[in-house]
């Protein structure tokens, strides 16, 4: 006759054992002199579309630095976990690299959402975070860094570029979580700031694909052109169902996000030829750096790679700040990079200069407009070096370098 | 006026979705009353046949549409009944269960095989006009399918051996074996069968949403409570069905936005099972096929 | 009680104590990060026990547990930003999922709804409220102070301070309480079962024709029994919020619901203690899992799960203990060895 005494063998047994296997701390005996570098980003699930490229980047610029001798003639080990676009895996790899890895610098996080369940995380466990890709701006944390473009930076130029081409109303669609919020809101004054009227603003989660009922709205509200904040892989049968109905051509698209998921590979030219965009970074971006760029990381990867996203660029600017940030402090210390960080570090990335602003951790980069034309991105428009301003105005941590929460900044 | 011919359009084509979506499910259901919850993952496949065999190789859209997408998912189908289904015959919960896995699975395998960027179709069909507003006329070719796939299976059940056959052993399967006909092979035919037309339905509806591996997920839902709302019978319930939250669905997404859409589907469904515990032909239409 | 029974008392409260010293013990043994993971496993083994009870031992399929769970953590969330994080909210997320448990179970359960037409009754109900979280996320919708935050969900909300303590838990002390409520809520429905309501419970889901004509009313225990569940997990996601200091709509998700549902299967539905140890496994291999590249996790769990019920449909603890304890006599039906 079986006793709760066995059950009770058995559950501590098996307990045990897990966390025997979670304990196990094999890096902990690792080459100590290999500097950890860890990557947590989502490789399956909904946003592997964002993923893939940022990883293979990070993987990249780690890999070149170790070929050319590595970081204070250490090499980089570069750890990366599969957050699977969970939020609980997220804050567990968050967890786990900050108290078993212990690396020197922590990249992660896609959305927002992702990005604020890592920093409290990595604040508590003091690991430095490195944030890099396109969001709305506001975060003040010492502990944190920003290389990746916000809305002041993009929007600010998209906006009066689109009205003074095709017209004073706009027709806005937005993804429904705070990103698309906050972006919206951008659009709204910058449009008004130039001239415009927003007629409307739409918002849909992220698994919405059904949008027939919106383009028929669309086409009753007779906007000059429509600005799209929409992201992820269904929000991309909007641009199809857009062309089906004969939308595409017709009435003009402009948006900050669409080409951030390869986008314009996926769907065919006809469904996305004349969309305006305005990001850091294009694959296309002549220059001898960028060509360079390019030409090694296809050699890398293989040619038919299908893009460098800027989520990929920003990730690798990244980590070329953090390496730059390292070599001047000569360590790998937390408070001496930050220290060395702040010290004004500027970078020649394919992208441009990119540089660091010490008063909000966030970047000064070029901003360039493209046109999206046969799955290639035309460049149309160059504005170099935009400070974070939307930042910038909530955020010194000069003043206070304690400081360690998003504001929403407010106009 | 013409808004609300557009309208009147674009409903219609919400439940000509809402069956493409779930007749798969519903034959399934209908003929062994087992749920198989990797019918999203069939439509994914369907979609993604369809999608290779068009830009990878060549095919004419139409053809790997309609006629490659469903044969390639429907073997795809007979190999899952063979392998894993038939061991779980009478077994409700459980073959939802190890469905429920196999489609897990076969995300993971996408994910892996296709990954993260995949090109996609776009509509072949030009837009049209009513006044001033454009209609998808993907959306008319839509219905258009939805129609002929219910036309289609009520002649094959009506008028055919084979049909006879499977009514009889929906009706009584014992009596239907004792006459002489095959259980066995019936079975595996109509999971066959339902595979195909799921796979026909992710084909059919790729221009319009895409495939990405996870798009399984967006479909079962819908489709599962779809089924269940709809009873046993299968075309009469899957279209009354596939009416009432079609048309709930869009008309709330009309006047608000397609979350309160989705809302909506789901609240009337939820209501719908309390009122007809056994769906709708549980109680309406009982004797129809 | 008979010598059997006074004997099965006794082994339970000795296997209490010591798991409770265990519990009370380990933070000294292990280090932060192992605890933390651990505190994440045992807060989802209580969201498994409570679909254990209402599945293994009420019948009641429910695709939607994840609908308490995430209640729960919504209202410590929301009670907590509010209010403080005290007990007041701690008890906020039991009450919410516990009262909405019992309405929906009214809804259900007097319309005499059972089997599948129940699973697609939940799961809609998971998904109505996914999406209404979901779409919460301009600044307008806050209940109180706290913004809903649509698909990003409630950052930063503050951990619990228990009373007489004038500073939060640390991961040492949440470990601690997720332990020790874990025991008590494992104990409490061990000891539940065997009193009447407990084996009416059982009895309903056993043959609920024939526990009405013995003059049971089936619907009300059925009733009690969901709203038990949805309570315990309701604490679940309170504890959850507290380990994460997050919670986001992904609580509601349909990846949610069918991660609750493979823990029951693979540990074994009809033990409380089989979805426990189902769940702390699965939720390991899932956390290694992403630590590599080479397969994707959802294949892994997809073929686990079709493994488990073609081959063990049982789940590991009833096969486990069926090893240790062959039947030597046959049980009388509708006599129930609860585990």
């Amino acid at each position: 006759m079986t006793s709760s005494r066995r059950q009770f063998l058995g559950t501590a047994a098996s307990t045990a054992f897990a966390s025997a296997l979670s304990l196990r701390g094999l890096d902990a005996f690792a080459a100590e002199d290999k500097i950890k570098v860890v990557g947590i980003y989502d490789l399956s699930g909904g946003l592997d579309i964002y993923g893939k490229p940022v990883v293979d980047a990070l993987r990249f610029a780690a890999e070149e630095i170790n070929q050319k001798g590595g970081l204070l003639g250490r090499q980089i080990d570069f750890i990366h976990y599969d957050a699977q676009s969970n939020m609980q895996l997220y804050a567990q790899f968050a967890q786990q690299a900050a108290l078993k890895n212990k690396p020197a610098v922590v990249m992660a996080g896609i959305t927002s959402a992702s990005r604020e369940v890592v920093r409290p995380v990595l604040d508590r466990y003091k690991t430095l975070y490195f944030y890099n890709n396109q969001y709305e701006g506001g975060v003040c944390d010492g502990n944190y860094f920003a290389a990746g473009v916000t809305p002041a930076q993009t929007v600010q130029k998209l906006v009066p570029h689109a009205i003074r081409k095709w017209g004073k109303k706009v027709y806005i669609v937005a993804a429904d979580y705070n990103y698309g919020q906050i972006v919206s809101s951008w659009v709204k004054k910058y449009a008004a700031e130039a001239g415009g009227q927003t007629l409307a603003v739409e918002f849909f989660p992220l698994d919405v694909t059904n949008f027939g009922a919106t383009i028929s709205k669309i086409q009753a509200a007779k906007p000059d052109f429509v600005w799209s904040a929409l992201v992820g892989g269904a929000h991309m049968s909007f641009y199809r169902q857009w062309k089906a109905a004969n939308m595409a051509g017709k009435l003009p698209i402009a948006s900050t996000t669409f080409a951030g998921g390869n986008e314009h590979i996926v769907l065919s030219p006809e469904e996305c030829n004349g969309i305006l965009i305005c990001q850091n970074y294009l694959q296309e971006l002549p220059g001898a750096a960028n060509q360079d760029f390019v030409a090694r990381f296809h050699k890398r990867y293989g040619a038919d790679y299908p893009y460098i996203t800027e989520l990929a660029m920003g990730a690798y600017q990244g980590f070329m700040l953090w390496a730059e940030g390292v070599r001047r402090a000569q360590s790998i210390d937390r408070v001496k990079v930050i220290a060395a960080l702040e010290s004004g570090v500027v970078i020649d990335a394919p992208s441009g200069k990119v540089g660091i602003d010490p008063v909000t951790h966030h970047c000064t980069l070029d901003v360039h407009i493209a046109e999206v034309r046969d799955r290639k991105l035309n460049l149309v428009e160059s504005f170099p070096q935009q400070p974070p301003a939307d930042t910038a105005a909530v955020c010194d941590l000069r003043k206070n370098p304690n400081d360690a929460k998003q504001y929403t900044i407010k106009f | 006026m013409d808004l609300a011919a557009i309208f009147s359009i674009e409903v219609v084509g919400a439940i000509a979705t809402l069956v493409l979506m779930s007749i798969g499910l519903a034959v399934v259901f209908g003929m062994m009353k087992i749920i198989n919850l990797a019918h999203g993952e069939f439509m994914m496949l369907g979609g993604y046949v369809a999608i290779l065999a068009t830009n990878r190789f060549g095919v004419p859209i139409w053809l790997s549409m309609l006629v490659l997408a469903p044969l390639v998912t429907g073997l795809f189908g007979v190999l899952v009944e063979r392998l894993l289904v038939r061991h779980l015959y009478g077994r409700m919960i459980d073959t939802m269960l190890a469905t429920w896995g196999l489609s897990l699975a076969l995300v993971g395998i996408a994910t892996m095989v296709f990954g993260n960027t995949t090109v996609g179709i776009s509509s072949p069909l030009p837009g049209f006009a009513i006044g001033r507003f454009q209609g998808s006329g993907y959306t008319l070719f839509v219905i258009a399918v939805a129609v002929a796939v219910l036309a289609g299976l009520w002649l094959l059940f009506r008028f055919t051996d084979l049909g006879l056959c499977a009514r009889a052993s929906m009706q009584n399967a014992a009596m239907a074996a004792a006459l002489g006909a095959n259980p066995g092979r019936i079975y595996t035919l109509t999971f066959g069968f339902g595979a195909a037309l799921s796979g026909l339905g992710g084909a059919v509806l790729a221009p319009v949403s895409g495939v990405i591996p996870t798009i399984g997920a967006s479909y079962i839902a819908k489709a599962f409570i779809t089924v269940i709302g709809g009873g046993s019978a299968v075309i009469t319930g899957n279209l009354a069905a596939s009416g009432l939250f079609g048309a709930v669905s869009q008309a709330v997404t009309f006047a608000t936005t397609p979350v309160f859409g989705e809302v909506a589907l789901l609240v009337a469904a939820v209501l719908l099972i309390r009122l007809l515990p056994q769906g709708i032909t549980g109680r309406f239409f009982k004797k129809s096929i | 009680m008979t010598h059997a029974s006074s004997l099965r008392s006794w082994g339970l409260a000795a296997a209490g104590a010591l798991c409770v010293a265990g519990v009370l013990l380990a933070p000294q043994v292990t280090d932060t990060f192992a605890l933390l993971a651990l505190t994440v496993y045992l807060v989802m083994a209580m969201l498994a026990l409570s679909l254990a009870f209402v599945w293994g031992f009420g019948g009641i399929l429910c695709f939607g547990q994840a609908a308490f769970f995430g209640l729960g953590a919504y209202a410590y969330a929301i009670g907590a930003i509010n209010f403080g994080p005290g007990v007041a909210a701690l008890l906020l997320s039991v009450a919410v999922p516990a009262v909405f448990a019992a309405l929906l179970g009214y809804f259900m359960f007097y319309g005499r709804i059972s089997d599948v037409y129940l699973g697609v009754i939940t799961l809609a109900v998971t998904l109505i409220l996914f999406n209404l979280a979901n779409s919460t996320s301009g600044s307008e919708y806050r209940i109180g102070e706290a913004l809903l935050g649509g698909f990003n969900g409630i950052p930063s909300i503050p951990t619990l301070t228990l009373p007489g303590h004038d500073s939060p838990l640390e991961p040492e002390g949440l470990f601690r309480l997720v332990g020790l409520l874990l025991i008590a809520a494992y104990v409490g429905l061990r000891l539940l079962l065997r009193t009447r309501f407990g084996q009416v419970v059982v009895a309903v889901r056993e043959n609920e024709r024939r526990a009405e004509l013995l003059g049971y009313d089936a619907r009300l225990h059925k009733l009690l029994a969901f709203a038990l569940g949805g309570a315990i997990a309701g604490l679940a996601g309170c504890l959850y919020a507290n380990w994460g200091a997050f919670v986001n709509p992904g609580v509601f998700s349909l990846a949610q619901s069918a991660q609750i549902i493979i823990w029951v299967i693979v540990g074994g539905r009809g033990t409380l203690i089989g979805p426990m140890i189902g769940c702390v496994g699965i939720q390991w291999m899932v956390t290694a899992l992403g630590g590599q590249q080479t397969v994707d996790t959802g294949l892994v769990l997809g073929v686990v799960l079709a493994a488990f019920v073609m081959l063990i449909p049982r789940g590991i603890a009833p096969t486990v203990m069926g090893w240790f304890a062959p039947r030597a006599r046959p049980v009388a039906t509708g006599q129930e060895r609860v585990r």
